[in-house]
């Protein structure tokens, strides 16, 4: 710990409360997420049947849709927040943190639906991975916003994060309707969609859908409860990076005019051209 | 059930990472939370 956030530390100790980035909400959120998990494990592992082509292996569907169903409702959040940062004139950095709090959930969840895709493809195609579109189009979703988390590490302000990240999270979003229908654009291995078949052609058992459905609502539960953490922990370290700043510009300024106070008590020019004077005669 | 390492381990895994990425945003907001006035938390 530098020795300006033990400063802080001290500042404010007996000010600060001990719970964190929680609140009534997230405490509501967080139980009800935990429930729906509950459900999920229940309904996925134990009470829906097992598919008539994929057997026992649909089991893994209720995981697999929900994650990436997060993943690109993170990514469609982040890029609404950075049309919101980029074309309000405001220019509020809780709309940047909102997108990077977003990016940052969706981009774990991407990462978990390719590695449980490829033990879902393991059992049903016999490996885990093969270059098909789908897959192939995911795996750039996620080196995309890898890029995109990387940007927002740069050096400069606050605001000059915002601003190159929002103009990327509004770019890189056009890539879910690439992997979406990415199915149908090429030849895949990958299954078309089920739920969300545009020809409305759904045919699913009962209990399997009412199992998509709880993962669904439990995942979407998660990625609110947490966001809400996310941002404000974010929110808390844009402002420990300011009160950083400013403490440093102090320290610095003080050195500056300590400096200076120490040379204007010293003789100057006068001494040395006495000295001088007194050597010659 | 056939296949039962790969589908519960597909379950594991999601949630471990889950729980792994809850627990890291909830230490680092508490962390965090202890050098920052309340008048700046804007969810108090």
């Amino acid at each position: 710990m530098t020795t300006t956030e033990s400063n802080l530390q001290r500042e404010h100790t007996g000010r600060s409360t001990a719970g964190g980035t929680g609140t009534r909400g997230t405490r509501v959120i967080g139980i009800l997420t935990l429930i729906a998990m509950v459900w999920l494990v229940a309904f996925g592992l134990g009470f829906s049947p097992a598919d008539r082509d994929q057997d026992e292996a649909v089991r893994i569907l209720y995981v697999h849709v929900p994650t990436i169903w997060v993943a690109y409702l993170s990514f469609i959040t982040t890029a609404i927040a950075s049309g919101m940062y980029l074309f309000t004139k405001k220019k509020s950095l809780g709309w940047d943190r909102l997108a990077g709090a977003s990016a940052e959930i969706g981009t774990v969840f991407v990462a978990v639906t390719l590695i449980v895709g490829a033990l879902w493809g393991r059992i049903t195609w016999g490996v885990f991975w093969q270059w098909d579109a789908r897959l192939t189009t995911t795996a750039l979703l996620f080196v995309t916003y890898i890029g995109y988390l990387a940007v927002r590490r740069l050096e400069g302000t606050h605001q000059q994060r915002a601003r190159r990240s929002a103009v990327i999270g509004l770019i890189a979003v056009l890539e879910i309707p690439l992997v979406h229908w990415s199915v149908r654009l090429w030849r895949s291995l990958h299954q078309e969609a089920t739920v969300l078949d545009t020809d409305r052609n759904t045919d699913m058992d009962g209990l399997m859908l009412f199992s998509l459905f709880v993962g669904v609502v439990a995942f979407t539960l998660l990625y609110l409860w947490l966001v809400m953490h996310r941002t404000r922990g974010m929110a808390m370290e844009d402002y420990l990076d300011d009160r950083g700043l400013d403490e440093a510009l102090v320290a610095r300024r003080a050195e500056g005019d300590a400096f200076v106070a120490d040379h204007a008590t010293m003789p100057t020019a006068a001494p040395a051209a006495t000295l001088g004077t007194e050597e010659t005669t | 059930m056939e296949d039962a390492g790969f589908i519960i381990g597909s379950y594991a895994l999601t949630f471990a990472t889950v729980a792994l990425l809850a627990w890291r945003y909830v230490r680092s907001g508490r962390r965090l939370a202890d050098r920052v006035p309340d008048e700046e938390k804007y969810w108090l």
